[in-house]
């Protein structure tokens, strides 16, 4: 019964690792944009949420994030998009280490947590595995999360305008769609997903300035074992990622971190697009 | 008053200069032919007056007013339409969503509706829920079209729309043509064909080397006048 506990316990975390990625997949997908400085805007954000739930609620600083995403793309990222992949790159690494050191000088190096009292510990029993309630809870919001962003992108205008943009930018201002607001758009969707994983970050673990970069190599694995462009996909790469690592952390604690990385290799030696690649590139 | 005029417009890639001051003029509802080699600066004047080339701000004008400057998400709710060269449909949306993102922008009551597309071109309600570029040259030519009316535009901007198709199917398409212009809207059309765009062209333009080199209506111009235009006097 331990095996079945350790893979129902991986898939949960993965839920975790798919909402790190579900915001890096939705960047990467419509503006071809490599956010190194993501893992790091949700070790940020979760430091906000810390801050903003000592004060006051969290509706207007969940607004004030996506206005950050907002003006991040509008202000910065929208300049150095183009033919070239490399200065988004250069600039959101430049983005990524200001982030760590911002949050260190502000915050300090001591590791937190968000405190949600009863809810850290609570556990729900089936059959013959006891879950925790909060993983469960990480792993239903992920999938939430994909389900609505799958919808949004499939079915509705603004869904509509991000495939075409990120079809063919120059085409779609022919069709009277300003591709720059269309990317400030995107990057505001993805900062509410960064939000919700800080969420969850906050409450499963301790969290310090120096945590995203390892959080960015989640997300990024998810992404790719379930083949870039596929959301439910991403879910999938999670899944596998939490469950390898879980796998190995049962054998020896010290191979929790190993483990995820080795079943992702071993995915992109058998499937080197993902399981799931987008049909279309 | 002329709908749309450029004055003395220049375009340049870089050090490259494409457009040396063109001057030309379409009234509304006028259907004008834009012919030339490859090279005449064509596709690159389509690109001036759609606003992917940024120009000083007077040098196009429509309705008077100077739109050079403007972005073309811009100057698609001015009510200039483009079909691209090579139809560029997206390959990620559906024929209907292909339709429907040309319609996001709309401007007016709607002339153009998608019941009016799929009537326009009947083929396309079958293969609606296709990938647009699943389809065949020429019902990816009837779908870049539609697009461009969808938005109502006052000025169709067609560049090349028989390129690389069979004739037979050239005249499918060109068959829209009177129930575009019954909308009311002019057309300007970039073509190759020179013979398909005098018989339907009230007035033509010929380029050579990024000048106008002839400008004539269409029912008065000789052959030998166009090779003239087309090639230089020389040739």
């Amino acid at each position: 019964m331990i095996w079945l506990d350790v893979l129902v316990q991986g898939i949960l975390l993965g839920g975790l690792y798919a909402l790190f990625a579900a915001g890096l997949s939705l960047v990467f997908g419509i503006m071809r944009l490599v956010n190194l400085a993501h893992g790091d805007l949700i070790v940020l954000a979760a430091f906000v949420i810390l801050l903003i739930v000592a004060t006051t609620g969290l509706d207007p600083f969940l607004a004030a994030l996506i206005a950050a995403g907002w003006l991040l793309q509008r202000l910065v990222l929208n300049r150095v998009l183009g033919r070239d992949i490399l200065p988004p790159l250069l600039v959101t690494f430049g983005l990524s280490v200001a982030l760590q050191n911002g949050m260190l000088e502000a915050f300090s190096a001591d590791s937190r947590r968000l405190r949600v009292g009863a809810l850290e510990s609570a556990s729900i029993g089936f059959g013959p595995v006891t879950v925790g309630t909060l993983p469960l809870l990480t792993f239903a919001s992920a999938v939430v999360a994909i389900f609505v962003l799958n919808r949004i992108f499939y079915t509705t205008a603004l869904g509509r305008a991000f495939r075409a943009v990120s079809d063919d930018p120059t085409t779609a201002s022919l069709m009277g769609l300003n591709p720059r607001s269309v990317f400030a758009i995107a990057t505001g969707l993805a900062m509410v997903i960064v939000t919700l994983a800080a969420l969850y970050l906050g409450m499963r673990s301790n969290f310090d300035p120096s945590i995203g970069p390892a959080r960015l190599l989640y997300a990024f694995q998810a992404v790719i074992i379930g083949g870039l462009g596929s959301l439910w996909g991403t879910l999938a790469g999670g899944a596998i990622i939490g469950v390898a690592q879980t796998l190995g952390a049962q054998i020896n604690p010290e191979w929790q971190i190993l483990a995820g990385h080795i079943a992702f290799l071993v995915v992109l030696l058998i499937r080197p697009r993902g399981l799931f690649p987008r049909a279309v590139d | 008053m002329a709908l749309l005029s450029t004055h003395a417009l220049t375009a340049q890639y870089g050090q490259f200069k494409a457009l040396f001051g063109v001057d030309l003029h379409i009234d509304p509802g006028e259907c004008v032919a834009i012919i030339g080699a490859n090279g005449a600066g064509k596709t690159t004047l389509m690109r001036a007056i759609t606003g992917v080339l940024k120009n000083a701000p007077e040098m196009i004008r429509l309705g008077g007013e100077p739109i050079g400057a403007l972005p073309p998400d811009r100057i698609l709710q001015r009510g200039i339409a483009m079909v691209p060269e090579g139809r560029k449909l997206f390959p990620s949306l559906t024929v209907e969503e292909n339709l429907l993102i040309g319609g996001q922008v709309r401007r007016g009551s709607g002339r153009w509706s998608l019941d009016d597309i799929y009537r326009l071109f009947p083929i396309l309600k079958d293969r609606r829920h296709s990938p647009g570029t699943a389809l065949s040259g020429g019902q990816q030519q009837m779908v870049a079209i539609g697009r461009a009316l969808m938005s109502n535009p006052e000025l169709l901007l067609c560049d090349e729309i028989s390129l690389g198709l069979a004739p037979v199917v050239i005249r499918d398409i060109y068959a829209a043509l009177p129930a575009i212009r019954a909308t009311g809207a002019a057309v300007i059309l970039v073509e190759q064909d020179i013979t398909r765009a005098l018989s339907v062209a009230d007035r033509v333009y010929c380029m050579m080397e990024g000048r106008v080199t002839l400008t004539a209506p269409a029912g008065q111009v000789t052959r030998e006048a166009i090779h003239a235009a087309y090639f230089g006097a020389a040739a």
